[in-house]
């Protein structure tokens, strides 16, 4: 089956600057994917490539099997793209700009979805409000609906849930999931790694325009070798012996990687010889941001 | 050609819902050199044989307004959606870059059009002007204004901000515009500058339509019809050319 997205040997310079280095990735029908690097990594700007929002130097992107550039308009229409920045029309309310967005698209009379968006997105009572006058979280909600307006198969949200409350994250994520459900290919890029980690079911980790890291959440979850546990100590200090695996301290609770949950046996023994007690263990269950950092921390 | 059809009534809708500045200002600023001209120059001056002053200056001003809103249109469109990021709503969907082209220089016309009608209506009040052969005041009106419509797309690409936009229509439109004849035939000018007039297409358009109005005109109507075509032309195939590039657009 051709694949939601395929990227082939992706270049891209801006200037000096080499923000894409031969970028290779694949991404099937129906997956939530997770595009994950640190701040100009690249993934921006693969997603401008994607869209079309950019040209690439070498290399091919498709989506759904249609190339971004000679077979722009089919390309452009099988995909829906959330971008990062908080932009709007000042001259226009929500409900006009969902209706022109349609018309770009070459939908006509689309107010039956776009009602649905609005409902679903908590719009409704905002349609006929200009969008200049809606709060940051309501604008992104906004940016959200219009990229939705033409029901693309493929779905990029760049950076979605940037200074957005709780409540309306909560919200938005299981609107996606709806759509994913339906069939919809779900891209996101993140900072909040916690939310591709209960989200994404794969996960690619760029850095300074490569990817360093491609696989589904879980095995890199399993690939996370390292046991964390958390010790509260009376006295509250920590042997010299076991400070190299010590990752962080605060209020009395000692925090320590270890190779393997084997070696807690060492960490006991010697706690005993010294004399310092035991108050409290817990093991911290490997979370996707430290399998990012050590990822990271290895690429650099 | 929904599409087309959807960002042609976006940008309709965007100069209309702020028609005080778009229509109404360019139509009272414009009455302002009427009101001031026709009282200080009437008695003293007579272009054509039997045509007063302020009706010799009414289609020159009309033409004059139409092209500046015209261009006004487009580039303040434009840069707008430029600098404040909506623009990437029109780069996203899959309009071709010329149903873009002809979205924003029909939308320009159009503003013009309006423009100039509420120039030559409120004219009328000051002296009354006859459109002799409609048919070239229509040709130079569609043609002039797609000229400079298709400048305000050229002149927003290459700004990068409002200055730079603003320096091409201070050092450059309005000069052009205002050393085309509106307020006078370019054969009252010294030699030098009536040659140099002959190179400003602005000229032409002006003569052209004012040609229309009394039947008269410094040069021939087809030559001008010609010059104003070729132009339209020139400009339409570099935009195209720009917005198929995506200069500075998709970058």
């Amino acid at each position: 089956m051709i694949p939601a997205i395929q990227i082939k040997e992706v270049h891209k310079r801006f200037g000096s600057l080499h923000a894409l280095r031969g970028v290779d990735l694949s991404i099937e029908r129906g997956e939530f994917f997770a595009l994950l690097g640190p701040n100009g990594a690249g993934k921006t700007t693969l997603i401008s490539l994607l869209a079309g929002l950019a040209r690439a130097d070498s290399g091919s992107l498709t989506v759904m099997g249609h190339d971004v550039v000679r077979d722009y308009q089919a390309s452009r229409r099988a995909l829906g793209v959330v971008p990062q920045e908080l932009v709007y029309d000042a001259f226009f309310t929500v409900r006009e700009m969902l209706r022109f967005q349609s018309g770009y698209f070459g939908l006509r009379n689309n107010d039956a979805w776009i009602d649905e968006l609005l409902e679903n997105l908590g719009l409704t009572d905002k349609a006929d409000i200009y969008t200049r006058t809606l709060s940051g979280g309501m604008k992104r909600r906004v940016l959200v609906a219009q990229a939705l307006v033409h029901k693309p198969e493929v779905v990029v949200l760049d950076e979605p849930t940037a200074g957005v409350d709780v409540e309306l994250r909560r919200g938005l994520w299981d609107f996606i999931r709806r759509l994913n459900r339906e069939g919809h290919t779900i891209v996101l890029t993140t900072h909040y790694l916690e939310e591709a980690e209960e989200l994404c079911s794969r996960v690619a980790m760029l850095k300074q325009g490569q990817v360093i890291a491609l696989d589904t959440t879980a095995n890199l979850l399993r690939g996370q070798t390292q046991a964390q546990v958390k010790l509260r100590l009376n006295p509250p200090r920590l042997p010299e012996a076991l400070r190299p695996w010590l990752m962080d301290e605060a209020d009395g609770c000692f925090r320590l990687a270890l190779p393997g949950y084997a070696d807690l046996e060492t960490v006991l023994a010697t706690l005993r010889a010294e004399g310092v007690i035991v108050e409290d263990v817990e093991a911290a269950k490997p979370a996707l941001e430290d399998v990012f950092l050590r990822i990271m921390g290895e690429a650099a | 050609m929904t599409g087309l059809w959807t960002l042609f009534y976006k940008e309709l809708l965007r100069f209309w819902k702020v028609s005080l500045q778009t229509i109404l200002s360019p139509v009272a600023s414009t009455l302002l050199y009427l009101l001031v001209f026709s009282q200080v120059l009437e008695e003293h001056i007579q272009v054509f044989p039997g045509v007063g002053y302020t009706a010799f200056m009414i289609p020159g001003l009309v033409m004059m307004a139409m092209l500046q809103n015209a261009f006004s249109n487009s580039a303040s469109s434009l840069i707008q959606a430029k600098m404040g990021g909506s623009i990437v709503f029109l780069l996203l969907p899959p309009l071709a870059y010329w149903e873009f082209f002809t979205a924003y220089v029909a939308a320009a016309v159009v503003r013009g059009v309006v423009v100039g009608i509420g120039v030559l209506l409120a004219g009328w009040w000051f002296a009354p002007v006859t459109l002799t052969q409609p048919l070239w005041v229509l040709a130079f009106t569609l043609l002039g204004c797609g000229v400079l419509g298709a400048m305000g797309v050229i002149a927003a690409l290459w700004a990068e901000d409002y200055d730079q936009l603003a320096a091409v229509q201070n050092f450059l439109i309005m000069p052009l515009t205002f050393l085309s004849g509106v307020f006078y035939s370019i054969h009252s000018l010294p030699p030098f500058w009536q040659a140099l007039s002959r190179f400003n297409p602005f000229f032409y358009m002006v003569d052209g339509f004012r040609y229309g109005f009394f039947g008269v005109a410094d040069v021939s109507p087809w030559a001008s019809l010609s010059i104003v075509s070729g132009t339209f032309l020139a400009l339409s195939l570099a935009t195209l050319q720009l917005l198929k590039s995506g200069y500075k657009l998709r970058n």
